[in-house]
């Protein structure tokens, strides 16, 4: 692929910068639309993997009437595959802070919420210190901004925005019918800017150094830099900052294991790309599977010739069928149906022909279900399946 | 919101008005877009997806339900994605379902049933699975019978419970696979907050939610030869059967109903409204007395304002919700449970019967009211008073059973003793019913003359308002309710709970003074109740409501207390309002319970 670049390593995310107060301070001087325009320049787009506009998101929120509005970090970073949320909510919270505050000060926002992970309770309590000093800092520069955690309660379809904000209301955690969208209609129905937590980091940086900067990362489409979560048959797991952009080819030269058989590219909603695949597949938004550039999250789970891409497929299946909220037709039962019917032929109860009806009801869940959960269950399915049919059946 | 938009729909311009979703542009143009989860009376969830429909552009479908037209946009909605997306779904849902039709009490009027004979789904390829999980059934509660297996988690019932009625006895549990309709600590519908007003069962698109029938009971009653079986049948009843039996709504049917009824082969056909006139006495007297102790005697036992409590579904919820308001009840039973009383005592003598040997059968628009045939007080008669409650859907099931062309039937008679009725009784069918009839009597009780309201008709607390409020000012009363010459009798009407509940926490925060509030548990009144003709919505129970106030027009008598039927009565049985007879078999007590 034309964009396709070698692995590039960055350092903006955890770099360690003690001057957030100045940023923070600085970047508030400006006027909302400058800012805005700055944001809208550098191209971000969002980081939790379905990849809208962040500009355009501050923008329609900033534009909405109303009295009370919120911003809202999407910490309940729940995608198995996912970590690197965690690492920036205990090494640089108040680069997340410092940007919810400034997206207050665009949007026009006086509260602002962390929805934090179930799991990640023990992060809480240093959050909350945290949280105090920078309140004491807007305080002192009369900024109108107050940020509280808000715990969830552990189901992933929390991590959906609408579902979140369900839950925040004291509600059941069941996604919205769109539209309206948070910016119109968020929390509490009030306009809402709700964005994934790194994506609020990115717009540290992009305040602090300046969209050019960000904007000359990345590639066409993709600009920037990514944190991903490297997990699976791998020597070096963890997670690294990468320019977006890289063939997967490189990125398996870099952390395969020289037996890679396959990548799942943005957790278990993510797609699956075998090794024959690699060098056509690009990490960044835009375009579709074959041709190749793939959104995500940041999850990326190696799997070597080891695997079974059954038990694989098995393993998603079976967290969606759990995690689904149940409330759409086509996720909860197409959830049940592609895990008992994939068990069904393997186990020859079903022919193999079976699969082709269950890759027909994907497109249907896609069409149909309710929010990203049940649509997205097609993209690991299809994947897994047709390039490892012979695996489901035998 | 008078503004325009133009849009298409499967190719043909339509223009329409600005915020109507894809479901309503469809609907006015004639176009069917099926549904499960929608219904008129709810708020939208857009869970079911069957409404799904393809938008020019677009790669994913739209819920019709949920989703606004917006200017241009070009609305498919047939096209093969469409139909095969559609189809895809009902086939889940099959998958998820009890499909035992043949066996099922919804066989015929199932919502899920009929799609899927429309989109005939001949083949199930999708892995069934009923017979993966567990389910039994909850039979416990006199009223409702409740089926998981045939649950398609709609959420129909679970938002008619909160937003109808803010009573929240179903709720939505557990995720995923495991997500089911269940009650608080997955108890039994009769252990819980439950009024059994049957408003989930009357949403309720599959048999997942029944009513629990007596059906078999009184067939074997009927062919019982050494019993007598006699039938009372609610004022509500007759506004709504013949929608049951290929009528369309608003017919009244009061005269095919009673000629189908002696065809069934009840031995006496009488009227709830006969009672329905005498609650009117007792209740009128028995807030004239307390307006005189609270008033004149000062007697600060005595509760004001008064509310009544025909509506057994209301009764439950006070018990659950506001104990501490129980002695603001009226005393009075219920119409049905005032015949109940009065047929194994009054009816029993006056015909020579023994008590033992009548079977009390009552056709209720009301689930409530099998729970309250069965409550434990309701035994004055020395016998269960009512024996068996029917909805109007079992009796049109009777009907039908019994093979008769109920179209072609001609109009009987209410059978005597106890088949006596006036416009003030069928007016209990609507909401607001009851305060008119009262008012009618009471009035005249205490001035001498007709309610100052043109033709008797109390127009201010007609309607469908949640809550509406009426005043009328006593002057020139006769001699005996002197003391009240000059008062403002104050009062409110509220149907449907979830506005119970908004007048009874004003009253409880002393922001309303009202002297007599009318309350109904469903919504419209029992024209709306949770045992009428599936479906019901608003401009069903509108309908209805025209129907009884047609009726109410037609009838001689209008005024309860010139039932002369009832007269009779207190001269040869009760002798006065409120006396020792009427306090032994009329009225009642009422028992505080606890909220979970």
């Amino acid at each position: 692929m034309a964009n396709s670049h070698q692995l590039k390593r960055v350092d903006f995310i955890f770099r360690n910068e003690n001057d957030w107060e100045k940023v923070l301070s600085n970047t508030i001087k400006k006027t909302p639309r400058d800012l805005i325009n700055e944001l809208i320049s550098s191209e971000l787009k969002g980081r939790g993997g379905a990849g809208f506009p962040t500009g355009l998101k501050w923008k329609l929120t900033s534009e909405a009437e109303s009295d009370e509005k919120y911003v809202i970090c999407n910490a309940d970073e729940g995608e198995p595959g996912t970590f690197k949320d965690r690492e920036i909510l205990s090494r640089v919270p108040y680069k997340v802070f410092t940007a919810m505050a400034i997206c207050g000060y665009i949007t026009g926002a006086r509260e602002g919420f962390i929805y934090l992970r179930g799991e990640y309770k023990f992060l809480k309590e240093e959050l909350e210190k945290v949280i105090d000093e920078f309140d004491y800092y807007c305080r002192e520069i009369k900024l109108d901004f107050k940020i509280k955690v808000f715990m969830g309660s552990g189901a992933y379809i929390c991590g959906e925005e609408t579902a979140l904000m369900e839950s925040m209301e004291g509600k059941r955690g069941e996604p919205r019918n769109k539209p309206p969208f948070p910016t119109q209609a968020g929390y509490q129905g009030k306009p809402t800017v709700i964005n994934n937590v790194e994506t609020l980091v990115h717009t540290f940086t992009i305040f602090k150094y300046g969209a050019k900067k960000f904007y000359d990362l990345g590639v066409q489409y993709s600009r920037g830099t990514k944190l991903f979560s490297v997990s699976g048959d791998t020597p070096k797991p963890g997670i690294y900052e990468l320019e977006l952009g890289m063939s997967l080819q490189d990125f398996v030269y870099e952390f395969g294991d020289g037996d890679t058989k396959a990548v799942q590219v943005g957790g278990a909603s993510g797609f699956l790309v075998p090794r024959k695949k690699f060098k056509d597949a690009a990490i960044g938004f835009k375009g579709k599977l074959t041709g190749i550039s793939l959104p995500t999250g940041g999850s990326m789970m190696l799997f070597n010739s080891s695997r079974s891409m059954f038990n694989v497929l098995d393993n998603y299946l079976e967290f969606f069928r759990e995690e689904s909220c149940g409330q759409c037709t086509p996720c909860r039962v197409g959830c049940q149906q592609l895990l008992l019917g994939i068990k069904a032929v393997k186990r020859g109860d079903k022919p193999a022909a079976y699969l082709d009806k269950l890759l027909r009801l994907t497109e249907t869940m896609q069409y149909t279900a309710k929010c990203g959960l049940g649509q997205s269950v097609a993209n690991s399915f299809s994947s897994i399946v047709e390039n490892f049919r012979e695996e489901m059946i035998y | 919101m008078s503004k325009k938009v133009n849009i298409t729909i499967n190719g043909y311009p339509v223009e329409i008005k600005a915020g109507e979703t894809i479901l309503e542009a469809a609907e006015s143009e004639g176009i069917k877009i099926p549904t499960l989860c929608y219904h008129k009376d709810l708020c939208v969830a857009g869970n079911c997806r069957v409404c799904v429909v393809e938008v020019v552009g677009q790669k994913r479908l739209s819920a019709a339900c949920a989703t606004p037209c917006e200017d241009g946009m070009e609305i498919l909605t047939n096209s093969l994605k469409v139909r095969n997306s559609r189809k895809q779904i009902i086939e889940l849902l099959l998958a998820e379902h009890n499909a035992d039709c043949t066996k099922c009490y919804r066989n015929g009027n199932c919502e899920l049933q009929t799609l899927a004979s429309e989109y005939k789904i001949m083949t199930q390829e999708f892995i069934e699975l009923v017979p993966l999980k567990k389910f039994s059934i909850d039979m416990y509660s006199p009223s409702i019978m409740k089926d998981d297996s045939k649950c398609i988690r709609c959420q129909r019932c679970v938002r008619t419970c909160a937003e109808l009625q803010g009573v929240n006895a179903l709720t939505v549990a557990h995720k995923g696979d495991q997500m089911k309709i269940t009650t608080f600590f997955e108890k039994a519908m009769r252990d819980v907050v439950c009024t059994n007003c049957g408003q989930c069962v009357n949403h309720c698109p599959t048999g997942a939610l029944v009513e629990k029938n007596y059906i078999e009971e009184v067939w074997e009653a009927i062919a019982n030869p050494n019993l007598h079986v006699i039938v009372q049948t609610a004022p509500a009843v007759r506004v709504g059967l013949g929608e049951e039996l290929g009528m369309e709504p608003g017919e009244s049917v009061t005269g095919k109903m009673v000629a189908a009824l002696k065809r069934l082969g009840f031995d006496s056909v009488l009227d709830t409204d006969f009672t329905a006139d005498l609650t009117i006495i007792e209740e009128g007297t028995e807030l004239l007395t307390r307006l005189k102790k609270v008033l004149v005697d000062k007697d600060e036992t005595v509760k004001l304002p008064m509310a009544t409590s025909c509506s057994p579904g209301w009764i439950k919820y006070v018990e659950h919700m506001y104990p501490e308001y129980l002695k603001h009840l009226s005393t009075c039973k219920s119409p049905q449970q005032m015949f109940g009383a009065l047929a194994k005592t009054y009816y029993a003598k006056a015909r020579n019967l023994e008590p033992d040997k009548i079977v009390s059968v009552s056709i209720m628009p009301c689930t409530a009211k099998k729970y309250e045939a069965y409550r434990p007080e309701m035994h004055d008669s020395g016998y269960r008073d009512v024996d068996y409650v029917l909805t109007t859907r079992e009796l049109a099931i009777l009907i039908k059973q019994a093979g008769l062309d109920f179209k072609k039937l001609e109009p009987a008679k209410f059978d005597r003793l106890m088949g006596e009725s006036t416009g003030a009784a069928v007016i209990f069918g609507a909401t607001g019913g009851v305060m008119e009839a009262a008012l009618r009597t009471a009035y005249e009780i205490v001035t001498g003359r007709d309610v100052p309201f043109e033709n008797l008709d109390i127009t201010p607390v007609r309607g469908i308002d949640g809550v509406r409020e009426a005043s009328v000012k006593i002057e020139n009363p006769v001699e005996e309710w002197a003391f009240l010459d000059g008062v403002e009798l104050k009062c409110a009407v509220a149907h449907g709970l979830i506005n119970a509940k908004s007048v009874m926490d004003a009253v409880k925060s002393g922001e309303a003074n009202y002297h007599f509030i009318e309350f109904m548990a469903c919504p419209g009144g029992c024209l709306g109740g949770g045992g009428q003709p599936i479906p019901t919505n608003a401009e069903i129970r509108q309908k209805r409501a025209e129907a009884i106030y047609a009726e109410d027009r037609g009838l001689p008598i209008r005024k309860s207390h010139e039932n002369p039927e009832i007269h009779k009565l207190y001269k040869d049985f009760l002798k006065e309002p409120l006396g020792e007879v009427s306090h032994h078999l009329l009225h009642t007590k009422y028992t505080k319970r606890e909220r979970y």
